[in-house]
């Protein structure tokens, strides 16, 4: 079965070891999807499986069979994504390197708190999930960044929520 | 580090106290200095349209036909000899193309070690790379794989079988210390200094502090992977890497390979993060001389591992600061030395008394760094070395100090803040610490901390506030070359091979065109990242942007006599000499009738040139020489202590900066942030840990090693005098560093203030906190 990333069907690899980070690497080029430690610690790897964000490089290939990949390629097909955009006008970044995960990342966890999931620091669990900063900064502690961007990361997140929920 | 530097810097410093400052480079203070333009506006990064698509293509990136894939193997034992390597069944694996081992590898010599006098010199490590069966450290690379794929390599590289006879090796910091050594100079500092008898003074001193402090083993954990992709054609040499000194690097490979230095081209256009450590290690060594055996385009990727394994970071260090103080404050003893690692077969000391000799007067000072031999992979620089952790000792001790004096900490500073180099008695270039400190606190709400240690409370957590001080020293660069175009369309190019790690340099420069030529900055291209380009110096020591500024400065000052070459006698221009000229508004004019002015675009469309190019070397950087060019920074920490797990939590911290004129204040300020951050993880979270029983590093993954994640990270302030520094190019000091210096303390300072408990040991883990 097929594996649809970004609108595209792409074989599964005979190599059952190769995982869904080095199959669009190394064999797809689409580069945009970053490693930085193979191990699920850094979230540089970060794309969406069915919406949800998932770590590439803990996800083998063929696990994603019959599934629909996003990677920040997809995300930003029709034009630069609202978080994008934001990214841009907050500095969320220096080097670039996490901020495909980190943009990846933030669009599906703005689509878990719209789902009502909570968090860890979510103070109260029964009431519908809010968006706080410190909502953001946990929320987002998977997808380290180690050139300092964090304040101007979140900034661009809570600008699109602020958006989306106006 | 010789006696004769020694000697030599002595030297030139005191001949050039003698020479006027007008003669010098930086004499007369750079025109663009005060004039509003395009540098200081808060332009837009160059890169982030890419960067924010995915799109900016890394070095592990770089398609290739025929590309085959390495993974390194690494030793398992600290010291001692291969007794057997058996390769046969990763030889015999699927896809695999080569082992390399010291039996089969190429013989080269070791690159030259990094050093002060020779910019094409940027060795980590002395010590072989596979060329013997010797082992020197734990971790080092043993052998390498060549497959066609990656998973290939990676399973035939856990096929190799080998047995060490281990042999005994220091591991112990603590033993070590007894046969510390002492070299003569710590980068371009005399080592050991000593002014007046400061043990003798902190003896009668009438208030004192006299303490050991002690600092972690760090690693740099770019998020970015080390990784090269490797074409050999014939005898040239391609090598897409990730790396902070560019033209070095390909010197480097040149003198190694035995090929001609415009024969080998390093291209890194974007660096996923560097912090010192995107450096020249062994695995470029192997990746090339395997492409090489192999005959096909090759690329190595370090594993996570693999880079806490051979890349090596910042030092541990143990320093003891001793302050002697009369009743008003004064200083009248400074002492700081200490010890940290430098294994013989490296070359980067932790030079964490820099600081210290530019921070504040005394009556008398003794200083002295011993390094001492420990079987690790060679540490390196880390940002900020020395000065990260040399403040923290320093301004620990300063507000163990004020304690003890009952003094308010920012006061006891002030009191102490020197009007002069305090040993070398050279005029600082320019100095406002005191009105970073006034800003700065005033900005934090500094008069709400209470004096008293303990007495702010908030359900379970105890809050503090605390500060430090933060230094770094400027730092051009010598031979910075770059090559400046201008077009008949009226664009204009500046290139050379610059790095950008995420800093913005390519946006500054930019910036900083525009300026020198009066152009829009949207007709300015950058291109950097390119060995094949005019040589910029390594991202290093802050110091690429001022050290391009003053290429590129240079490179203004030679284009009018270009120009006027091919103005011609029809040119409003006509009869003047290029001392004349003014360069502006697209063209330039003369300095005395601004009215008689051409463009760019007419000169060269008289002259029916499609366009002009100048390429120039920045002065030799005697200003440093003259100059005491110091950055200095006043660092707010404000913070909770849990009561009942000792955790901490960061909730304000504000950095107030005197570094010069600010170039572009959206990529300074998230550099100054960026800096910070480090600071949080070097105060609370990072630690590499060393197994002192077997040498081996027990942490090497980014699930062990603590860097700040975003719930660790609160919203920080940064601020500035932006007074520019009348001796260097733009009145700019660089900014890459000094961000992560002084927070430390802050923060230790802080915890203090809020427990009552002082933390000489970072990083400050709340187990220390119980």
């Amino acid at each position: 079965m097929a594996i649809t990333i970004n609108g595209t069907p792409v074989d599964p690899p005979a190599d059952p070891r190769v995982s869904l980070l080095d199959l669009m690497r190394d064999r797809l080029h689409l580069t945009g999807t970053k490693v930085g430690c193979n191990q699920g610690a850094c979230g540089a790897c970060t794309v969406l499986i069915d919406g949800q964000r998932v770590l590439s490089c803990l996800t083998l290939a063929v696990q994603a069979e019959g599934r629909t990949v996003t990677t920040i390629e997809g995300l930003g097909a029709d034009g630069l994504h609202p978080l994008q955009q934001a990214f841009l006008e907050h500095d969320g970044f220096q080097c670039g390197y996490c901020t495909p995960g980190q943009i990846c990342a933030a669009s599906a966890m703005l689509e878990e708190v719209a789902a009502g999931m909570p968090s860890y620091v979510t103070r109260d669990l029964a009431a519908p999930a809010r968006l706080t900063r410190e909502e953001v900064r946990e929320r987002m502690s998977g997808n380290l960044c180690r050139c300092g961007a964090h304040n101007g990361i979140i900034d661009a997140i809570m600008a699109v929520a602020e958006e989306q929920a106006a | 580090m010789s006696r004769v530097q020694n000697v030599l810097v002595g030297t030139v410093r005191s001949a050039l106290g003698w020479v006027p400052a007008q003669w010098l480079p930086g004499g007369t203070p750079d025109p663009l200095i005060g004039r509003r333009g395009e540098v200081g506006r808060q332009a837009a990064r160059l890169d982030g349209d890419v960067k924010v698509q995915g799109q900016a293509r890394f070095s592990a990136e770089v398609p290739l036909e025929n590309l085959c894939y390495a993974a390194l193997v690494h030793g398992t034992i600290t010291r001692g000899r291969i007794t057997r390597l058996d390769t046969a069944k990763a030889e015999a694996a699927e896809g695999v193309l080569l082992v390399v081992t010291h039996r089969n590898m190429p013989r080269v010599s070791g690159p030259s070690l990094i050093a002060i006098t020779d910019p094409t010199a940027v060795g980590n490590s002395s010590l072989p790379i596979l060329q013997d069966d010797k082992v020197h450290y734990n971790g080092q690379v043993v052998a390498a794989v060549v497959a066609e794929t990656q998973e290939q390599a990676d399973h035939a590289a856990s096929l190799i079988e080998i047995d060490y006879a281990a042999e005994p090796a220091e591991t112990r910091f603590e033993e070590a210390k007894s046969g510390a050594r002492i070299i003569p100079s710590l980068l371009i500092e005399r080592n050991h200094l000593s002014l007046g008898k400061a043990e003798r003074e902190l003896t009668r001193a009438p208030h004192k502090v006299d303490n050991l402090y002690r600092t972690q083993w760090q690693n740099h954990n770019a998020i970015e992977l080390h990784a090269l992709t490797v074409a050999w054609g014939g005898e040239t040499l391609t090598v897409h890497d990730t790396t902070q000194m560019i033209a070095s690097e390909a010197a480097t490979l040149a003198k190694m390979f035995g090929l001609k230095r415009e024969d080998v081209r390093v291209l890194s256009p974007f660096v996923g993060g560097g912090f010192g450590g995107k450096g020249f290690w062994d695995h470029q060594v192997v990746a090339v001389a395997a492409a090489r055996m192999v005959g096909r385009p090759l690329r190595l990727q370090l594993t996570r591992e693999g880079v806490y394994r051979i890349v090596g970071g910042r030092s541990a260090t143990e320093q003891r600061v001793a302050l002697g103080a009369d009743n008003e404050g004064r200083f009248t003893a400074l002492i700081h030395n200490g010890y940290s690692v430098m294994p013989p077969y490296g070359a980067c000391p932790e030079a964490y008394t820099l600081g210290t000799r530019s921070a504040y007067r005394a009556k008398s000072f003794e200083i002295l760094q011993r390094h001492i031999d420990m079987a690790v992979v060679p540490n390196t620089f880390m940002r900020a070395p020395g000065e990260a952790i040399g403040t923290f000792a320093l301004e620990s001790a300063v507000d163990e100090l004020a304690h003890e004096l009952a003094m308010d900490p920012i006061e006891l500073r002030l009191r102490n803040l020197p009007e002069k180099h305090p040993i070398t008695g050279a005029p600082f270039s320019q100095h406002a610490a005191a009105k970073s400190w006034a800003d700065g606190a005033a900005h934090f709400g500094w008069e709400r901390r209470s004096a008293t240690p303990g007495a702010r409370r908030k359900g379970e957590w105890r809050i503090g506030m605390g500060c430090g001080s933060g230094s770094f020293p400027y730092v051009r660069m010598p031979g910075a070359a770059v090559r400046l175009t201008i077009r008949r369309d009226g664009t204009a190019t500046l290139a050379c091979s610059a790095q950008e790690m995420g800093m913005g340099t390519s946006t500054v420069l930019a910036q900083q065109v525009a300026d020198r030529l009066g152009v829009p900055l949207d007709a300015v291209v950058i291109e950097t990242g390119d060995s094949d380009l005019p040589a910029a110096p390594m991202a290093g020591g802050s110091g690429q942007s001022v050290s391009i500024a003053g290429a590129l400065l240079a490179a203004s000052e030679k284009l009018p006599a270009e120009l006027l070459r091919l103005a011609g006698n029809d040119s409003p221009l006509a009869g003047l000499r290029a001392g004349e000229i003014r360069l502006g508004q697209e063209g330039m004019a003369s300095a005395a009738d601004p009215s008689r002015h051409e463009t760019f675009r007419s000169i060269l469309a008289r002259a029916n040139r499609d366009e002009v190019s100048v390429s120039a070397t920045g002065t030799p950087p005697l200003e440093m020489m003259k100059f005491a060019m110091h950055s200095t920074a006043a660092m707010f920490c404000e913070l909770r202590v849990s009561d009942v797990t000792g955790e901490i939590r960061v909730d304000r911290l504000l950095g107030s900066f005197d570094c010069g004129t600010i170039l572009n204040p959206r990529t300074a300020a998230s550099q100054f942030r960026g800096g910070m951050i480090m600071g949080l993880g070097l105060a609370l979270t990072e630690e590499t840990w060393l197994d002192e029983r077997s040498g081996r590093i027990m942490n090497p993954t980014l699930a062990d090693y603590h860097i700040p994640a975003h719930l660790d990270v609160p919203d920080i302030e940064v601020m500035w005098t932006g007074i520019p520094d009348p001796r260097s190019p733009l009145g700019a000091r660089g900014i890459g560093e000094i961000g992560i210096t002084g927070v430390a303390a802050a923060v230790a300072n802080a915890v203090f203030n809020a427990t009552g408990k002082r933390v000489r040991d970072l990083p400050i883990t709340l187990d220390k906190l119980l």
